[in-house]
């Protein structure tokens, strides 16, 4: 089977970020296929702000993304498990500090 | 059961109806894109203009309706006219071709839109400047869109390129109708309703030049032309244009959803 991406036939793929509102952060809402960044633009405005969803859009070509491997995620992820001491919750406030 | 747009039917009706059935004509040719685009994504991109020029379609059809005082609202006029009843520029009722030819009418009307609604901000009709107003927003996107593809087709390959230009020889000839003045148009403008057409068809080059030098594109030259669908003398494509979206208020009249 050929993979997806070495088909010159199909537009690369993009990674859609929208912002909701001023203030927030762009959060991750899709993919599309475009073949260059401003066509890229183009489509994710109409398919993923037509209810007014956002008020700015970024587009990162996928293949630009370095995803952690799932294999690893014992390695990566299991060790922080047990180090509850880096949520603030871990410590009990002195009753003499009033504000933090 | 119609009323035929004749000369002494009011000029402002009639002038609406012109701007009204551009757009609603051509947001039915786009919509015949629907199941058919390149791609999943132009697909979308297609049906969002269509969705928008249906949408200016409706403000100003409905507006026709209350200008001509006898009681018809928006799918009236949109559903059941006749051929010689529609006002729209003839170019706008061009086959969509293959998707270059498509991107090259867009263009030509794109441009137009913007350029006329710009003006129109600021027309003595405070109901026209409103959806100039509102309108000019959505049709600065559809340049944008258009004239993207027109440069990527015209600067791409040598096969899109020559379909392009091909499209452009083919489609220029109608352009010459949006600018040519006529009595209404004149009427219009002197009471400050309308741009100078003139004036709208200096921006417009200005426009097209841009982009076709972008795109590598040869503008055609003009050639005389005397057919005007701004005056209800249309090509044979109307008829089809009309049987399709008409067929339902005629077979199920006052059908609503």
């Amino acid at each position: 089977m050929t993979n997806p991406t070495e088909d010159r036939r199909q537009w690369p793929l993009y990674e859609v970020f929208v912002r909701a509102r001023g203030g927030l952060d762009h959060k991750h809402v899709g993919s599309l296929h475009a073949v260059d960044a401003r066509m890229a633009i183009d489509h994710a405005r109409d398919l993923y702000t037509r209810r007014q969803e956002g008020v700015s859009i970024w587009v990162v070509p996928s293949k630009d993304i370095t995803a952690s491997d799932p294999a690893e995620n014992d390695s990566l992820f299991e060790p922080a498990r047990d180090k509850i001491y880096r949520h603030p919750t871990f410590y009990e406030i002195p009753d003499e500090v009033k504000t933090l | 059961m119609t009323s035929p747009v004749r000369a002494d039917t009011p000029a402002l009706f009639r002038y609406v109806l012109r701007l009204g059935d551009l757009s609603l004509v051509l947001g039915q040719r786009l919509g015949e894109w629907v199941g058919h685009a390149p791609a999943l994504e132009e697909e979308l991109g297609l049906a969002n203009v269509a969705l928008d020029l249906v949408g200016q379609a409706r403000l100003l059809l409905t507006y026709a309706g209350e200008v001509e005082g006898r009681g018809r609202g928006e799918d009236e006029i949109a559903f059941l006219r006749e051929h010689g009843d529609y006002l729209n520029a003839i170019l706008a009722e061009q086959p969509n071709g293959d998707f270059g030819q498509t991107i090259v009418r867009q263009v030509l009307v794109d441009a137009f839109q913007l350029e006329l609604y710009r003006s129109m901000t600021t027309s003595t009709d405070e109901r026209l400047a409103a959806i100039a107003a509102k309108s000019v927003k959505e049709v600065l996107y559809h340049l944008r869109y258009s004239s993207g593809w027109l440069v990527r087709l015209g600067d791409g390959t040598e096969e899109s390129h020559a379909r392009v230009q091909s499209a452009l020889d083919t489609l220029w000839p109608y352009t010459v109708e949006l600018f040519a003045e006529d009595e209404l148009d004149r009427t219009m403008a002197d009471r400050g309703v309308a741009p100078r057409l003139s004036d709208v068809h200096t921006a417009w080059l200005r426009h097209i030049d841009e982009i076709l030098a972008e795109a590598t594109l040869q503008r055609p030259e003009d050639r005389p032309y005397s057919w005007y669908g701004k005056r209800g003398q249309h090509s044979e494509h109307l008829g089809y244009i009309l049987a399709e979206m008409q067929h339902l208020q005629r077979t199920y009249p006052g059908a609503r959803w």
